[in-house]
């Protein structure tokens, strides 16, 4: 579905932000919903490609089956052979019962056949030795299922671990666009809720999925040995409690639907007043607010009863398809023990079976439900794996000779959308050592300008170089190391601002690190914190001012060291004293390197070397600040509206 | 902690509880009762060749298992009932508590603390209630009754039961707490793991321009490696259990047949009976079993239930008044700060410190200083999102703390730094602050806001549609609708907030002729970051770590002032150079 989101940069981002916000909340809420819709259509090949996954354990999925099938085989002989111990106990019992010599033909029917020796009582040395093999047969058929455990368990968690790899390195090598263009939150909820749910799935199903499965065909098969008849009537018990639970999880299913979807949009609801906390309070809303959350909590509670109840049936249902089986059983074994044709133990041995053969049933028919919801997320997972990656082509290896800076577009057209023309024909040069300002509306292409000399996007014609080498024969990471860059966007990572500030140069000394952070400010308010620098910076980095993580982006550029600077509105968020220092420490990191910076207040470039001004995409203007007021164009008429609006 | 909120909130459904309790108590008498009728079946049907006994008996065993299926759906129903209609009400209590918190506790637990708390926490308690109604309820119940019933058909076997449960109960209560540590540390490194994923995909233009790749899959191998490491003993002990209960159950089944048959052939034991005490050994083991399961899910719903009632418990710092003073007609449009000082619970230094100032309507107060000097802190304390520490905040001639807070919010017009909007459309966001405005008004307001140009061009107009937080707008928009709202109101006071920064200096100057007017009869805070946006405003106050550092107008302050000059000269050097 994100394959038709609006390639549009702008309506891209957008969606990105609406869709965002829900997704803090229960992450299975809108995955949920969305696992509905298609797990029909493509169950089946999406769960082969996930049992595909553990093709790198073959050995020991194969091991698994082994134990499995050897362990559930002996634990499912142990009721028949138990079985024979009480109808040795039953013999001796009956044959107590009658005087040493009575014939055969004066026994009763129900123990005809058996090895009843009449005037012996039960055999203790016989009984002991079939429960000494029963007893021998439990341990290793547990020692078995508990090694099948310990390889099922190490099969599972690898796949998972080799999953997240995957993701991982997909994450690194998805070009930019796929990010712009999928909804942000969307795709985080792919990368950790699903990752987590397939996860959880295959921890939990695996391992009794198998055993279940493997023991309603043991079972099965010592039914049929013992009795087929009885075994024919336990059999019917499956279609009806198949179609029971399926019946029952049609229903419940659109109710969990339901649920999913309420909580949702509770949670919107929620997470919206919380986050508007002060407004609702100031502007008196408090009351409306409460009375829009508890019609929603109500509806809530409403479904997720419906879907609770419903649900809850299974087991009751089960159980009593359960117990209607042992009473047949009961009475049909009875009979057929009274007129000879079965063992008091057989039917015994069939009673426990028919209980063994039911449970795993009913564990395989609410393991459905989570496999289905583990199989959607599993597609989910897979989508992204398969999502185009960034070209690689043949590695470049070309690089500039010399270090200098010089960038230079030639005729270059780049278009987000094929059919909506955004960069055209550019050309120009940044001299090494030149501040490049860029200034111009929103939506003219600006952010794009710098976005293709990182070469986040390639270019649609053209050839930009960097020192005379075309940066498409450059490998990305030797270009994108040539250049600094502080964006808008203060993105921080969780940890202290000395590992933040460090981020820019692996391994910088404690001295640089300090440096940085003097020259760009960072030192001063840094001091004035508890922990220093050792101040971890939260999630929401709700413990800095947007001024403050500013400034350690820049500091972070500035330990680069770099050859080209990018500075994307980077003073956009701080006042505007601090802005004077930055721009002073800027101008002492600028002075021998090439810079693009990209502002909104004229202020802040004036003493740029070359000034372009973009309109739709193209370069309508460009020279110094003095030269481009000296002709009256688009330039001076911006200047001249901030100028105007500031002595108004 | 988890005790006293489930007692709390579990109280209004006693009479569902106990109909709970009964229902399982019959449900499980039934059960129970089967493998007694099927010890009949054997010992007085097939032993005697009676074939009408058995068939009695197995009719009966039906009626029973009927009777099983409907007590267990009524428990279900009354069961569930509970576990949504507690889950409902906490989350009702934990809103509302939260709706009355200052700013301070919401700063404190962090909105998407509050959120998690009020939605996934409540879920996973809420889930804890369902299970006891099912599984905590009838466990015990099934236990004893099997234990009863055991006993019923032979006492002598007794002894089997107490060796065999405590067994049990060890061997699972040994596993579960080795395999609840695991799990908890597991969730820690899932957290983890999905932090890293969080923070390489919102922060991939940064990664990408570091060329931090290399490092960043390195510090993603790490966490999942440790999350993988913890996964597996988790799963080794998950795996350890169920062959260690089938061992225990089946050693316990071995031991009762071959003691039972000592017993048989002594004559003090029926072969029915045995047969019988079998089928309650394996509910008794099996009850066990579902009770060490529902244990397991214990200790992740304390965690939450003590999040819970961490919200629970916090009162608001900013507490209504108990009586209320009526505002002064008077002295509307007052407001009067006198020493104000605000610190932070436990913090060294004040965020405030000795603030003094009054407006009247008509005049226009500014407050400009440095990012973080607390300037936003001043205006946050007039709606008393915040209550001072030290001095006081009036309106209208009042004490804000003696103010009934309803008709304190409604003299005010607050523009916030962050100007959020909420899901809805533009009207219904224009009309939060004055619920019974006209289109007309709406129209006015957004004139003066300088946004009737964007929002006129919306196919929909004022019905067009806004996303959470306003994110379908630009800055500029939002802040031009997040002004237009304060102004539908018509408020005493009005407290913009940094409200012109994402706006042009044009647009921004616009605006201010504007407000002029409209503002005429208001009095007017706004907390500003450009010089040229406070330039005409009567009391213009210069903020420096808290304190006023120089006060009077633009003109006084540019001869008066060092730190004034020092933001003019930085932010003129464009106007001089013209």
């Amino acid at each position: 579905m994100s394959e038709q989101a609006p390639r549009d940069k702008s309506a891209a981002l957008a969606a990105t932000e609406r869709i965002e916000a829900p997704a803090g909340g229960p992450g299975r809420g809108p995955m949920g919903g969305g696992m509905v819709g298609q797990k029909a259509m493509t169950f089946v090949p999406s769960a082969r490609r996930l049992a595909a996954r553990m093709r790198p354990e073959r050995a020991k999925a194969l091991l698994v089956v082994t134990l499995g099938v050897v362990s559930v085989a002996l634990m499912s002989v142990g009721p028949r052979i138990l079985g024979r111990a009480t109808d040795l106990i039953f013999s001796g019992l009956v044959g107590r019962q009658f005087p040493a010599g009575t014939p055969a033909s004066e026994l009763p029917d129900a123990v005809r056949g058996q090895d009843v020796v009449p005037g012996q009582g039960v055999d203790l040395g016989a009984v002991g030795e079939v429960l000494l093999v029963v007893l021998g047969l439990y341990l290793v058929a547990s020692l078995l299922g508990w090694l099948q455990g310990f390889v099922l368990n190490a099969v599972v968690q690898n796949t998972v671990y080799r999953m997240r790899g995957e993701v991982e390195d997909k994450i690194n090598r998805l070009p930019l666009n796929y990010f712009d263009r999928s909804p942000r939150g969307e795709l985080l909820s792919r990368v950790t809720n699903d990752i987590d749910n397939v996860s959880q799935t295959l921890q939990q199903t695996m391992s009794q999925l198998l055993t279940s499965l493997m023991t309603v065909i043991a079972v099965l098969a010592m039914m049929v040995w013992i009795s087929p008849l009885l075994a024919l009537v336990a059999l019917v018990s499956v279609p009806v409690s198949l179609l029971v639970t399926r019946a029952i999880m049609k229903r419940s299913q659109g109710q969990f639907v339901a649920q999913w979807r309420r909580t949702g949009q509770l949670n919107a609801q929620i997470e919206e007043s919380f986050s508007g906390h002060a407004l609702v309070k100031v502007f008196g809303r408090q009351g409306e607010v409460e009375r829009a959350f508890a019609e929603e909590n109500d509806e809530l509670y409403r479904v997720s009863f419906g879907a609770q109840f419903v649900s809850g049936l299974i087991m009751p249902a089960m159980m009593f398809i359960g117990n209607l089986n042992y009473v047949v059983i009961a009475v049909i074994g009875g009979l057929r023990v009274a007129n000879g044709s079965l063992s008091l133990g057989e039917v015994q041995a069939f009673v426990q079976y028919t209980r063994q053969f039911t449970q795993p049933l009913t564990t395989v028919a609410s393991m459905m439900n989570l496999l289905q919801s583990g199989v959607a997320s599993a597609e989910r997972v897979f989508e992204l794996l398969d999502a185009d990656e960034e070209p690689v082509g043949v590695a470049p290896t070309a690089r500039p000779a010399a270090r200098r800076g010089e960038v230079a577009f030639e005729d270059v057209s780049f278009r987000y959308l094929a059919d909506v023309p955004l960069i055209d024909g550019l050309s120009l040069v940044a001299r090494p050592g030149q501040t490049v300002a860029i200034v111009g509306p929103t939506g003219a292409g600006k952010t794009t300008l710098v976005n293709l000399v990182m070469r986040f996007y390639d270019i649609d014609a053209g050839r930009i170089t960097l020192d005379g080498v075309s940066i498409s024969d450059m490998p990305r990471s030797a270009l994108r190391g040539q250049i600094g860059m502080v964006l808008q966007d203060t993105w921080l990572f969780a940890g202290t601002i000395r590992d933040n500030i460090a981020y820019g140069r692996p391994g910088a000394s404690e001295d640089d690190i300090m440096q940085a952070a003097r020259a760009t400010f960072v030192d001063r308010f840094v001091h004035s914190l508890p922990e220093g620098y050792d101040t971890l910076i939260d999630e929401d980095g709700s413990n800095l001012s947007a001024g403050e993580r500013q400034l350690v982006t820049i500091a972070r550029a500035f330990l680069t060291d770099p050859a080209l600077l990018i500075l994307d509105e980077a003073t956009s968020s701080v006042d505007t004293r601090t802005e004077l220092l930055l721009q002073q420490a800027m101008a002492a990191l600028r002075s021998d390197r090439t810079s693009f910076v990209i502002a909104h207040r004229l202020s802040t470039i004036r003493d740029a070397d070359l000034i372009l001004v973009m309109q739709d995409g193209r370069i309508v203007e460009q020279g110094t600040h003095d030269s481009l007021l000296a002709a009256p164009g688009a330039y001076a008429a911006l200047y001249e509206s901030q100028f105007a609006a500031a002595v108004a | 902690m988890l005790i006293r909120l489930l007692r709390l909130h579990l109280r209004p459904y006693r009479t569902w509880l106990a109909a709970v309790v009964v229902l399982q108590l019959v449900g499980v008498v039934a059960m129970l009762y089967l493998p007694s009728l099927n010890a009949d079946i054997i010992d007085d049907g097939i032993a005697a060749g009676d074939t009408g006994f058995i068939v009695r008996t197995g009719t009966i065993m039906l009626g029973v298992s009927v009777l099983q299926i409907l007590s267990s759906v009524a428990a279900v129903w009354f069961g569930a009932r509970t576990a949504m209609g507690f889950g409902r009400d906490v989350r009702a209590a934990v809103f509302h508590q939260v709706g009355g918190f200052s700013a301070r506790e919401v700063q404190q637990f962090g909105a998407p603390s509050l959120i998690t708390r009020s939605t996934n926490d409540v879920q996973q308690v809420q889930m804890l209630v369902l299970m006891a109604c099912t599984i905590a309820v009838s466990s015990p119940i099934l236990m004893v009754g099997g234990v009863v019933m055991a006993l019923r058909e032979d006492v002598g076997l007794g002894w089997i039961l107490a060796v065999v449960v405590p067994a049990l109960f060890v061997s699972v209560g040994f596993v579960v707490s080795r395999m609840v540590p695991s799990f908890r540390l597991m969730q820690t490194r899932i957290d983890e793991v999905n932090r890293v994923l969080r923070e390489q995909i919102t922060g991939i233009r940064v990664v990408r321009a570091f060329v931090r790749e290399p490092y960043e899959r390195e510090r993603f191998a790490t966490a999942n490696a440790e999350l993988t490491d913890v996964s597996v003993r988790a799963g080794r002990w998950m795996a350890t259990m169920f062959p260690l209960v089938m061992l225990v159950v089946n050693v316990a089944s071995v031991s009762v047949l071959w003691f039972g048959a000592q017993r048989v052939d002594s004559g003090q034991m029926q072969v029915g009976a045995l047969t019988a005490f079998l089928s309650y050994l394996m509910q008794i083991l099996m009850s066990v079993m579902m009770a060490t399961f529902l244990l397991m899910q214990v200790p992740r719903s304390a965690v939450c239930g003590d999040r819970i009632m961490a919200v629970l418990d916090t009162d608001s710092s900013v507490a209504p008044p108990t009586d209320p003073v009526p505002a002064d007609p008077a002295r509307r449009g007052w407001l009067d700060l006198d020493g104000v000082v605000f610190s932070y619970p436990g913090a060294e230094s004040p965020v405030l410190c000795d603030v003094s100032f009054s407006a009247r309507p008509g005049q226009t107060v500014a407050l400009i200083g440095s990012t973080g000097s607390g300037k936003s802190t001043l205006v946050n304390l007039v709606p008393r999102l915040f209550d001072v520490t030290d001095g006081t905040v009036a309106v209208g001639g009042t004490d804000v703390r003696r103010l009934d807070q309803d008709v304190l919010w409604d003299q005010l017009g607050l523009v916030p730094q962050k100007a959020y909007l909420f899901t809805g459309t533009i009207a219904s966001n224009l009309r939060h602050g004055k619920p019974g405005a006209t289109d007309d008004e709406l129209w006015a307001a957004l004139r003066t806001a300088q946004a009737t140009d964007f929002v006129a061009s919306l196919t929909q107009g004022l019905e067009a549609p806004v996303a959470q937080g306003g994110t379908n707008f630009s800055g500029g928009q939002r802040q031009r609708l997040a002004i237009a709202r304060a102004l539908v109101r018509r408020p005493d006071i009005y407290l913009f907030d940094d409200s012109f920064s994402a706006l042009d200096l044009a647009t921004d100057a616009r605006l201010r002729a504007a407000l002029r007017p409209t503002t005429r009869d208001a009095t007017v805070v706004i907390v500003a970051q450009r010089v040229s946006t406070i330039i005409d405003a009567d009391l213009i106050l210069v903020i420096e770590g808290g304190r006023v550092v120089g006060r009077g107008t633009h003109d006084e302050l540019l001869s008066t002032c060092e730190t004034y000059r020092q933001i003019v000269t930085s932010q003129q050097a464009v106007e001089v150079a013209a």
